[in-house]
């Protein structure tokens, strides 16, 4: 095989190779992306009942309560806020070590007939000051908190909480939740 | 005063750097022997200079130095000894220093053993060296000085995050370090060559075993990680896909795809450009694992820092780097030709399929991990990818590469027939297809563990046919030990390599076939699950030496007859105010039995309990991975390096 053919064949190969890595990531995009949603944004605009996404916001205060199923499994249930909306949450399973009320919460599930969102997973697996970017990002957006001007409002004082647009609250990047 | 010498010691650092950086290329380029002679004892000098600092750090932690910042907010005089030393890389900083020296250990070692390689070519490789060393040294020392002092000093340190209070911080960042930075010393060869514009088999002689060396390592980091997190993180995974589990996973691709492809260098003097590329891309796919992780981009335990400057920084370094080295290469990579030729069914052609198939799962990978960022970026959209995406985007790459991983071995170089390789492993597939038959017989309609176990008894049973090939042990087995003996380490190390994936999938695989059960126990109650009954005895409080905890005893019996007593413990660490879980786990090598203590409620106690079957055989395969590795590392082939090269260019340096 003369040089130039190899040349061909390795370069057909290697267009072989990025061009199944790319269609395998579509379409694996395609059905496994996990979308965040803020309360809020679930008020405005429900999602399709059978796809997963990511819900986030602050655990209310007040809210959780812990029960057992009938069948022996322990359930929890509580409602995530941002705010200007809430959204109750059951979740199965055992809560992480950092989860706690008026903390913010990143939850893993579906949303029910019901408007029940119905966890299958809880993340909270930071360290009791983290507030997740998501998290923080929601409530910036509902104009609750400013991060600029410190920790959070408590939030069992919410619910009560006018919202106010946050002028210019967002600084560029917009991560600095933690 | 310790810690000012410790600064002075990595100011020093990047001096001699710098004089060696400048000493090789000017030197190479001119000929010039004295100049390309101090490059050796500056990498030792540098390394001194860098242990020096990293052992004032470490005292600095030892003594619990509270005028030290790093020390006031990673360490407190109430940790155990271990993770007080430990702790000098469970931060930020510290890491640095440790990813520095592990650098200057690289540049001491080529320095060391290089002795026989050509001149020039040692020269400019401790120039890239020292170049990579200058970018860190000045990265430390401008915006993450470990020993900056904090004044007054507080009464005591911070503490550490607990979740890294554990043993496994003594062997992890190391050795993933090791790995992350052994790549740069096949990034400076590949530097070194694009310079000169000459890639032949002695070069890929001396790359492949720093390829090897930095690929068993990474294997053993990687692994140690995913062993931690399954018994420290209490969620009874092994791996999450999470972005930096991603980051150490891309240069291990990478780096894979490197060994093998440098194989061909060295034996066919074919795939020289190609090998060069993945030299660059390994190292590229560190630094980028390097910023990913320590830029503060992601949030996880392994971020310490969130400050802005330093991720600008590392990613400047990544550009100048990485970018660098791809202009190089795209400047330079016409000049190495090509001379030796293959059929496409051939070894060589079935090392390019394992090169292609393993570039596409890193691109698979890499996509999946940076898209969200891009996505926040760019599209301001928050959006995650998890582990079903990563799945089912890998999957149908790792079946063809598992195939062909037993058939590439069998084949001969140049060219070959498929018939008779095929004939070498029919009763390796034949135990494939019995695996798969036998596990959906057992366990109904599950075709991940189904596949899983096939591959693996594909693996190494393709593993044991290629040495039983090429010892002859059944078509003359009277002289097959003899032929053992003689047979060269590089092949044994490659089989037990593969046959160790192999084992490693048996784990995967029977991980797939795990379940778990949530129970809420009374004190004398008990659940069952998959033929053991774990009863609850008692939860007490028990004290740590810098914690206090909640432990439940819990009684594990199978049959009636008592298995063994497990106890999970919920921790809280005052300093920092945290609280880990400590799950229990028994093995019994076929099993995990798994359980952790969650909540307390109505007097009694939720336990989740896992079974994990054949878990432990994934880190059991890891390890026998990296022993191949090691193995083929000490082939003779590769300890006598390279003495015809010396020959042919020994009156030119002389």
């Amino acid at each position: 095989m003369s040089r130039k053919r190899r040349r061909l064949y390795l370069l057909l190969l290697c267009g072989l190779g990025l061009g199944s890595a790319t269609a395998l990531s579509l379409s694996a995009f395609q059905d496994n992306l996990v979308f965040f949603r803020s309360p809020s944004d679930i008020m405005q605009e429900a999602p399709a009942p059978d796809r997963a996404f990511r819900l986030g916001g602050l655990v209310e205060t007040g809210s959780v309560q812990r029960e057992t199923t009938p069948d022996g499994r322990p359930e929890a249930r509580f409602r995530v806020t941002d705010g200007a909306s809430t959204i109750p949450v059951t979740y199965t399973g055992v809560l992480p070590d950092l989860f706690r009320e008026g903390q913010g919460v990143v939850t893993l599930g579906k949303l029910g007939p019901d408007g029940v969102f119905r966890a299958t997973e809880v993340l909270a697996r930071h360290d009791e000051n983290y507030m997740p970017p998501e998290v923080a990002d929601a409530l910036k957006r509902s104009g609750h908190w400013n991060p600029d001007q410190g920790a959070p409002p408590p939030a069992s004082s919410w619910n009560t909480l006018t919202p106010t647009p946050a002028v210019g609250a967002a600084p560029p990047g917009g991560r600095s939740g933690s | 005063m310790i810690p000012e010498l410790g600064h002075f010691a990595l100011a020093l650092a990047l001096a001699l750097s710098l004089a060696q950086a400048v000493f090789g290329l000017w030197g190479a380029q001119r000929a010039e022997p004295r100049l390309m002679a101090a490059t050796a004892p500056l990498a030792i000098g540098t390394l001194i200079a860098t242990g020096t600092a990293f052992a004032c750090l470490m005292w600095s932690f030892a003594v619990n130095d509270t005028t030290v910042s790093a020390v006031v907010q990673n360490s407190h005089s109430a940790k155990p000894m271990l993770y007080k030393l430990t702790g000098t890389w469970g931060n930020h900083e510290g890491s640095m220093v440790l990813w520095v020296l592990i650098l200057a250990l690289c540049g001491g070692a080529v320095a060391g053993f290089g002795r026989k390689l050509p001149s020039t070519l040692q020269a400019r490789v401790l120039a890239v060296l020292a170049l990579v060393a200058v970018g860190f040294l000045a990265f430390i020392l401008g915006t993450s000085d470990p020993f900056l002092r904090v004044w007054p000093p507080p009464m005591d340190g911070q503490g550490l995050n607990p979740i890294l209070q554990d043993p496994g911080l003594a062997f992890h960042p190391p050795l993933l370090y090791l790995g992350y930075v052994g790549f740069s010393v096949t990034f400076a060869f590949a530097i070194a060559a694009l310079i000169e514009g000459r890639v032949d088999a002695a070069w890929g002689r001396w790359v492949r075993p720093w390829a090897l060396a930095a690929w068993s390592f990474l294997t053993l980091g990687i692994a140690l990680g995913s062993w931690w997190a399954y018994y420290e993180l209490g969620w009874g995974g092994y791996w999450f896909w999470d972005p930096v589990e991603n980051a150490s996973l891309l240069p291990w691709l990478a780096g894979c795809a490197l060994l093998h492809s440098a194989i061909v260098v060295e034996k066919r003097e074919a795939l020289k450009t190609w090998t060069v590329f993945l030299a660059l891309l390994a190292f590229g796919l560190s630094l980028l694992g390097t910023f990913l992780v320590r830029s503060g981009v992601l949030n996880s335990v392994h971020a310490f820092a969130n400050d802005p400057a330093r991720g600008v920084f590392i990613l400047f370094l990544l550009m100048v780097y990485v970018g660098g080295g791809f202009a190089l290469f795209a400047w330079r990579a016409a000049a190495m030709a090509p001379t030796g030729v293959f059929a496409p069914l051939s070894r060589e052609g079935a090392l390019v399929l394992n090169n292609l198939l393993l570039c596409s799962i890193a691109a698979v990978v890499l996509v999946g991990t940076l898209y969200p960022m891009f996505a926040d970026l760019i599209l301001k959209q928050k959006i995650s990818v998890g582990p079903p995406f990563f799945n089912s985007a890998t999957l149908p790459l790792v079946v063809p590469l598992i195939g062909a991983m037993a058939l590439g071995p069998v084949l001969p170089w140049k060219r070959a027939r498929l018939w008779p390789a095929l004939q070498r492993l029919w009763w390796a597939a034949l135990g494939a297809l019995a695996a798969l038959l036998l596990c959906l017989a057992l366990e109904g309609q599950q075709i991940g563990p189904a596949l899983g176990f096939a591959a693996a008894a594909w693996l190494i049973l393709g593993a044991v046919a290629d040495i039983a090939d090429r010892i002859a042990l059944f078509s003359r087995p009277r002289a097959a030990l003899a032929r053992a003996r003689g047979l060269p380490r590089a092949a044994w190390g490659g089989a037990i390599a593969h046959a160790g994936l192999g084992v490693m999938m048996l784990g995967l695989a029977g991980m797939g076939l795990a379940t778990d059960r949530l129970a809420l126990l009374q004190p004398g109650q008990s659940a069952s699950l998959a033929g053991y009954d774990y009863r609850l005895d008692s939860v007490q409080d028990v004290a740590g030496p810098n914690f206090s905890a909640r432990r439940a005893t819990v009684t594990v019996t199978r049959n009636g007859r008592d298995v063994v007593v497990l106890t999970p413990e919920r921790r809280s660490f005052p300093v920092g105010r945290m609280t880990t879980t400590e799950a229990a786990i028994h093995t019994t090598w076929l099993s995990d039995l798994y359980v952790v203590l969650g909540d307390e409620r109505d007097g009694g106690a939720v336990l989740r309990i896992h079974h994990n079957p054949l878990a432990p055989w994934i880190w059991f395969g890891a390890a026998i991975m990296a022993l191949g590795g090691g193995i083929s590392l000490s082939d003779r082939r590769i300890r006598v390096s390279a003495p015809a090269a010396k020959l042919a260019r020994g009156e030119v340096t002389a």
